[in-house]
C-alpha cells in the first residue's frame, strides 16, 4: 500500500485524497445527526469534487461545480435550515421504523446494490490504465463546454429552462401574499 | 522543487503585504472620514496616528476570546476563518504586475467568483453558530442579499469576458493594451462596483451589520481575535473588490505611455487600487443605508435587468464587428 502511494506522481497523490476526501466527507454527510453539519458535509464533498474536476482537465466543470452548488444552492439550503431553525438532533423527530427484521432490510438492501455497482464502476476506472489515460488527455475548456451546450445540447437546455422558469413562477405564486399591490402595500415598500 | 519554494516565497511576501494593508486601512478610513467631516481622526499613536492599527491589534489580543455556552463551538470557531481565507484565496488569480501573480489560472475569474459565493457561508454559519436573534436576522439578511448581488455579479462581467475571450485574469489585462475596458463596459463597471460594495457588505449595503437596529448583526456574539478576522475580512475584500475593478475594467499594471515609463507597473496597479479603495471609503461618508427591502428590490428589478441589457448590447455589438 505504502509503497504503491510512493510510485503515484503529485497530480496523482492531490487527485486520489480529494477523491478520498470526498467519499469520507459524503459518508458524513449521511451519518452526522446535526442538520446544519451535515450539510457543510455536503459543501466540503463538492469542494472536494470540483477538485477532481480540475485535476481531470475540466476547470470550467469545477469553477461551475463551486459557484452552482457549493456557493448558491448549499447557501439557499442553509438559508431554508436557519429559517426552520433545525440543526439540533433530527433523529428524535425522525418516522420511527418498525423494528421487524425485515423492514429493516428492505430499507438499506436498495441503497447498497447501488452504492456496490458504483464501488465496482469505480475500482474498474481506477484500475483501467486506458479510462485514466483518456480522462486526463485533453482540456475541456469553457469554449468547448459551450458549443456543446447550444449545439447538439440546445434542446436539453431549452427543457431544463422551462422546468425552471416553471418553478420559479410556482414559487413566486406561492410566496406572493394575498391581495398584493391593493390593502398591504405599504408592509412591502414602494416596489412590492 | 526549487520552482515551489520560490512560488511559496510569493506567496508568503503577497500574504504578509496584504494583511498589514488591510490593517492600515482601517486607520487610512478612520483618518479620511475624519478629514472629511472637519475633524482630525485618530492621530495620536505615532506620526499622523499611523500606528493606531497596531495599538488596535495589541488591544484586541489582550481581549477575552469568548465562546458563548449557547453556540455551536465548531462553527462558530471556524465561520471567521472561512471568510478571510476565502477572501484571501482569491488574491491567488490577480495578476499584480507582469511578472509578479500567484497563479495564471485559465478560470481566474471563475474563480474569483466562487471565492466570493463561498464567503458567504462566512456570515451565514457565523449568525446561525452564535444562536442569537440579532446575529440570526443579520446573517439571514447578509444571505439574502450575497446570494442576490451575485447574480449580477457574475452577469456584468461576463461583458469583459464576451470582449476579451477569456477567463484568465492576466489575458484580460493584457487585452487592454490598446485601451481600458472602461471605455465600452461602462454599464458592466458600474453594476460590477455597485455588486462587489454588497458582496463586502460596506456601507451603504452593510445592512447584515447594521448597528443602530441589530447591534452588530451576525457578529454580535464575537469578541476577541475571531472578531478581528471578520474586520480583517471586510477591508481584504474592499481591497479585492478594488483589485478586481482595476483588473477588469482599468487594465490592470497598464498606463498610457507618457505615464507607463515613469514609475513601474506594480507600483502603478497599487495606485489604482488606493484610488478605489479612497473611492469605497468617500462613499461609506457619504450615503445613507437603504431599508432591507429597497435594497432587494433594486437589486432584482434594476440591476439585474441592467447587467441582462449589457450583456445583450455587448454581444450584439461584438457580433456586428463594431469591437471588431
Amino acid at each position: 500500500m505504502i509503497s504503491a502511494l510512493v510510485e503515484l506522481n503529485p497530480l496523482q497523490l492531490t487527485f486520489y485524497s480529494a477523491a478520498l476526501l470526498a467519499i469520507v466527507a459524503s459518508l458524513k454527510v449521511v451519518t452526522s445527526k446535526n442538520t446544519v453539519h451535515a450539510l457543510l458535509y455536503l459543501v466540503v464533498s463538492l469542494l472536494a469534487v470540483a477538485v477532481c474536476f480540475y485535476l481531470m482537465g475540466a476547470p470550467f466543470a469545477a469553477g461551475l461545480e463551486v459557484i452552482v452548488y457549493a456557493g448558491a444552492i448549499l447557501v439557499l439550503f442553509v438559508f431554508a435550515i436557519m429559517m426552520f431553525g433545525l440543526g439540533q438532533d433530527e433523529t428524535l423527530h425522525a418516522p420511527s421504523v418498525d423494528g421487524s427484521k425485515v423492514n429493516q432490510f428492505s430499507l438499506w438492501f436498495g441503497p447498497f446494490l447501488l452504492a456496490l455497482l458504483l464501488l465496482i464502476e469505480l475500482v474498474y476506472a481506477i484500475s483501467s490504465g486506458e479510462i485514466q489515460a483518456r480522462l486526463t488527455a485533453n482540456t475541456i475548456d469553457a469554449k468547448q463546454v459551450g458549443i456543446l451546450l447550444y449545439g447538439p445540447y440546445v434542446l436539453a437546455v431549452e427543457i431544463a429552462s422551462f422546468l425552471l422558469l416553471a418553478g420559479l413562477i410556482g414559487g413566486y405564486h406561492y410566496a406572493k401574499p394575498e391581495g398584493v399591490g391593493l390593502d398591504r402595500k405599504n408592509n412591502l415598500g414602494e416596489h412590492g | 522543487m526549487a520552482d515551489i519554494l520560490v512560488k511559496l516565497l510569493e506567496i508568503t511576501i503577497i500574504i504578509a503585504l496584504l494583511i498589514p494593508i488591510a490593517a492600515m486601512l482601517v486607520w487610512v478610513e478612520r483618518r479620511m472620514i475624519g478629514i472629511w467631516q472637519d475633524r482630525l481622526g485618530p492621530n495620536r499613536v505615532g506620526p499622523f496616528g499611523i500606528l493606531q492599527s497596531l495599538a488596535d491589534l495589541l488591544k484586541i489580543l489582550g481581549k477575552e476570546d469568548w465562546i458563548p455556552p449557547f453556540s455551536d463551538r465548531i462553527v462558530f470557531t471556524i465561520a471567521p476563518v472561512i471568510g478571510a481565507v476565502c477572501v484571501l484565496m482569491s488574491f491567488a488569480v490577480i495578476p499584480f504586475s507582469p511578472s509578479i501573480g500567484v497563479s495564471d489560472l485559465n478560470i481566474g475569474l471563475l474563480f474569483f467568483l466562487a471565492m466570493a459565493s463561498l464567503s458567504v457561508y462566512s456570515v451565514v454559519l457565523a449568525g446561525w453558530a452564535s444562536n442569537s436573534k440579532y446575529a440570526l436576522l443579520g446573517s439571514m439578511r447578509a444571505a439574502a442579499q450575497m446570494v442576490s448581488y451575485e447574480v449580477f455579479m457574475g452577469l456584468s462581467v461576463m461583458g469583459v469576458v464576451l470582449l476579451t475571450g477569456s477567463f484568465n485574469l492576466r489575458e484580460i489585462v493584457l487585452a487592454q493594451q490598446n485601451g481600458w475596458l472602461i471605455q465600452t463596459q461602462f454599464l458592466g463597471f458600474i453594476i460590477f462596483l455597485i455588486a462587489g460594495i454588497a458582496e463586502s457588505h460596506r456601507l451603504p449595503f452593510d445592512l447584515p451589520e447594521a448597528e443602530t437596529e441589530l447591534t452588530a448583526g451576525f457578529h454580535t456574539e464575537y469578541s476577541g481575535l475571531k472578531f478581528a478576522l471578520f474586520f480583517l475580512g471586510e477591508y481584504l475584500s474592499v481591497t479585492l473588490i478594488s483589485a478586481m475593478s482595476v483588473v477588469l475594467f482599468f487594465g490592470g499594471w497598464l498606463m498610457p505611455e507618457p505615464l507607463a515609463s515613469w514609475l513601474p507597473p506594480l507600483l502603478w496597479f497599487i495606485l489604482k487600487i488606493l484610488c478605489f479603495v479612497m473611492f469605497f471609503i468617500l462613499l461609506r461618508t457619504s450615503l445613507p443605508r437603504p431599508r432591507f427591502d429597497q435594497l432587494l428590490s433594486f437589486g432584482w428589478k434594476y440591476m439585474l435587468p441592467l447587467a441582462l441589457l449589457n450583456l445583450l448590447v455587448t454581444a450584439a455589438f461584438k457580433l456586428g464587428g463594431v469591437y471588431g
